[in-house]
């Protein structure tokens, strides 16, 4: 329970990040919040040779608003999120969200970036970011900078379109439209564990963006229409996410929460609280 | 700033208001380092993967995991451990709370729990039972179970309101608070 030995490097800018990443490859990890990195350093579970902290990069602290997107930079943590009182405002999903990862104590360190680097398949915010259409943007030394819409970003378990030396270095929330709806809402063992399901919903008054976390190996997003249709549709889609039984819950309980939690988010009134 | 693997890096930190120096291989645990190279066994190690809380400490005023942060990104940095709560031997508002209602028995999972709720109590002065029992979520504790801590953070956010609207009193919930 103790990680294997690495190099650390403290990096002052993006750039220096980004000349150790082209230097090692897949050999160097970027620790930030290093809620779910060291995690899985102390399991051993990844073994890098060089350890690279941007939390002292100071162009990776950015979080602004920019053509029609909040624009969340790879040091910026949970809690900054959740403190900054526009955000309810500015992506709705996002605010209702947040409550839900892990907990305060996790949020204060966590950032947004490193949970979409990390693309573990039940959490929440690589939810709201496939949901809400956002995008990723990677860079690298010599490459282009690349912005990848977060439904191609995810691939898997763990596993992401980023290239060995290409960093997360930002994330693009689209901002809310007057429109529509957004709601999230979750299940899991115990408040802050991970989902056994989270769901996700964009709803307009003729169709709903229903995503879903912590069923298949990704989040997974699909335009649902309302009205009558809406239990068949969502009876496909919960059959569509090859759910799995492992020890806490069934394939079939999954299926079931997708089912009934969905149709219960997009038909119950208007939350009476901001939550 | 490079710290190679094989290397013990040295590190400076104020822990507990006092400045404090140390050294780590990079790889070594925030945690790891306290309790063995500073001293603070005030510090529990559990899980060690950010699950159960008992190594709570406040980097720089916030709450964190001392097993998810390496030694090296304290260095300069300001952390307080369960250490810092007492003084002269006289144990603070919060720890007394707590040995009232019984929030304890064996005790292993206090020491985060204690550091979570200093901050938790800064951040929201008045809670209610609801958002102490989800800052609470972040802790486990294996044998008393949470009612009791409810009462005693409760209980000290009401008894600290009190003081704060009684301002001849105001240096004695100061003392009581490092």
């Amino acid at each position: 329970m103790k990680p294997a030995a690495f190099d650390y490097v403290r990096v002052a800018s993006k750039r220096e990040a980004l000349e150790i990443l082209a230097e090692h490859g897949e050999q160097a990890r970027i620790i930030a919040g290093g809620q779910s990195l060291m995690a899985v350093l102390n399991m051993r579970l990844a073994q890098p040779k060089v350890l690279v902290d941007i939390n002292h990069a100071g162009d990776l602290h950015d979080l602004n608003v920019e053509r029609g997107h909040l624009l969340v930079g790879a040091a910026v943590r949970q809690v900054e999120l959740m403190d900054r009182a526009s955000l309810a405002d500015e992506v709705p999903l996002l605010a209702r969200a947040l409550p839900w990862i892990g907990h305060f104590q996790t949020r204060n360190r966590g950032t947004v970036c490193g949970s979409v680097a990390h693309a573990d398949p039940s959490a929440e915010i690589p939810l709201c970011l496939v949901t809400l259409g956002g995008r990723v943007v990677l860079e690298s030394l010599k490459g282009k900078r690349r912005e990848v819409p977060a439904a191609e970003f995810f691939q898997g378990v763990l596993t992401t379109a980023r290239r060995p030396d290409e960093l997360v270095s930002e994330v693009h929330f689209p901002l809310a439209d007057p429109a529509v709806r957004y709601r999230f809402r979750e299940v899991a063992m115990r408040h802050g564990d991970f989902a056994l399901v989270a769901l996700a919903a964009c709803i307009r008054d003729d169709a709903v963006e229903l995503g879903i976390g912590g069923v298949s190996d990704r989040p997974v997003l699909r335009r649902l229409p309302r009205g009558a249709e809406l239990p068949e549709a969502l009876n496909a889609f919960a059959w569509s996410l090859g759910a799995q039984d492992d020890v806490h819950a069934s394939a079939a309980y999954r299926r079931h929460l997708v089912r009934e939690l969905g149709r219960q988010l997009i038909e119950e009134q208007d939350h009476a609280r901001a939550s | 700033m490079r710290a190679p693997a094989d290397q013990r890096f040295p590190i400076r930190l104020q822990l507990n208001g006092r400045t404090r120096q140390g050294h780590a291989e990079p790889r070594m645990q925030l945690c790891d380092f306290l309790r063995y190279e500073l001293g603070a066994t005030g510090v529990h190690v559990g899980c060690e993967h950010g699950v159960c809380g008992a190594c709570t400490v406040l980097v720089d005023g916030v709450a964190s995991r001392s097993c998810l942060m390496l030694a090296v990104q304290a260095h300069e940095r300001r952390i307080d451990t369960v250490e810092s709560l007492a003084r002269d031997d006289v144990m603070n508002d919060l720890q007394q709370a707590f040995s009232r209602h019984h929030a304890l028995q064996c005790g292993f999972c206090t020491s985060g729990i204690l550091m979570s709720c200093v901050e938790f109590l800064e951040r929201v002065p008045e809670p209610d039972e609801a958002q102490v029992r989800d800052m609470l979520s972040g802790h486990l504790c294996r044998c008393t179970g949470y009612t009791g801590m409810v009462q005693a953070v409760l209980e000290v956010a009401r008894q600290r309101g009190a003081q704060q609207q009684a301002p001849q009193q105001q240096e004695a919930l100061e003392n009581t608070h490092v």
